[in-house]
């Protein structure tokens, strides 16, 4: 890796970074979320910088690039990542559909000629 | 009112103002003293008003949830107003209402928990009221219940139910929202209900069309067979529910 993609790495990390932080101070983005993609940024950050991490875990799993190692883990973040909010997104539905029974429940009692 | 229980019958309805009139009429001179209750699911046409006009109670959807969350509607009214019996019959006029009393007859008799309404036991056109493909979808899961469950089961798809308190029970704990139909049969037997099928005649939609296509056809095989097979590794030796009865 030359000097030149660490700094873009670098700054890229640490961008990603600064940007959660402000979502969350305008408040689009809750804490909950923030904590993952905070350490996504600060990850890329510190391996733009520390450049060894990358090449000793390629050797560990047997890649033959360390470019390919990131991929490779860029690629299983975002996967689990989309699982993740399936799961969310599974029990958001659920909810929505039981406070839309519950409201059109309430209503009918609320209605004059209902006889309960 | 001849009958010391509390009977309900759960009509689910999506733009079905064509069709209600008669369902409800009729529903109400087969079983007199039963509510007739409508789930309007969000319908754009005068359902909602038709509904009320011809003596039923109605829930009002906001929106469109789909049927088998509109059924899930009723069956929650069903058991916050304490019915003992529950009576599904679809607001399209598929299933008819006159076959109701014989549908009840085995869970009033305390034989069944939970009685589908089969078309193909040799009453009525079994074949002029479905379609070929999906006869052979109904085939395909009928196999597949029917060694499930260890019982004969001819028209697993078909929306036409009755049950008693305890299977309501059952369905406050756990109810699926999408196709509940095929699923719902296997899920009560795991829960231990007694469950089995009632002849009854049925009849083509009359009005309108309905709203499977290819795509949800497919879609409708593969999210039944997973449920199923989902249903076969869950467990269920809890079956006192603690979900049911916290109101």
């Amino acid at each position: 890796m030359t000097a030149h993609q660490r700094i873009v790495a670098f700054v890229l990390g640490v961008g990603l970074f600064l940007f959660i932080v402000e979502l969350v101070r305008r408040r689009k983005l809750q804490e909950e979320y923030s904590l993952l993609w905070l350490i996504t940024g600060a990850t890329i950050a510190v391996l733009a910088v520390w450049h060894e991490i990358v090449v000793e875990i390629t050797r560990l799993i047997g890649a033959a690039l360390p470019m390919s190692t990131l991929f490779f883990f860029g690629l299983l973040f975002l996967i689990v990542i989309n699982l993740h909010y399936s799961v969310k997104i599974s029990g958001l539905s659920r909810r929505v559909k039981d406070l839309t029974q519950e409201l059109a429940l309430l209503r009918q009692r609320l209605e004059p000629e209902a006889d309960e | 009112m001849s009958e010391t229980e509390k009977i309900i019958v759960v009509i689910p309805a999506y733009n079905e103002e064509a069709n209600l009139p008669s369902v409800l009429k009729r529903a109400a001179e087969a079983l007199p003293g039963a509510d007739l209750l409508v789930i309007n699911d969000g319908s754009r046409d005068r359902t909602s008003r038709v509904a009320r006009s011809h003596g039923a109670r109605v829930v009002d959807l906001p929106f469109n949830l789909g049927i088998g969350a509109a059924v899930e509607t009723g069956y929650k009214y069903a058991y916050h107003h304490g019915y003992d019996l529950v009576v599904r019959v679809d607001g399209d006029g598929q299933h008819t209402p006159e076959e109701i009393p014989a549908l009840l007859e085995p869970i009033r008799a305390g034989e069944l928990d939970f009685a589908v309404g089969s078309r193909f036991l040799g009453k009525g056109d079994a074949i002029g009221s479905t379609t070929l493909p999906r006869r052979m979808g109904i085939r395909i899961f009928s196999r597949f219940v029917t060694s499930l469950v260890g019982k004969p089961f001819t028209d697993p798809t078909s929306g036409f139910r009755a049950f008693n308190r305890r299977t309501l029970h059952a369905f406050m704990a756990e109810y699926p929202v999408e196709f509940p139909e095929v699923e719902t049969i296997f899920y009560l037997h795991r829960k231990g209900l007694r469950i089995g099928e009632v002849s009854v005649s049925m009849s083509p939609r009359p009005s309108g069309k309905s709203s499977i296509n290819f795509w949800s056809a497919v879609y409708y095989m593969y999210k039944v067979t997973f449920a199923l097979l989902i249903l076969t590794i869950r467990s269920y030796r809890n079956t006192v529910s603690t979900k049911g009865g916290d109101r």
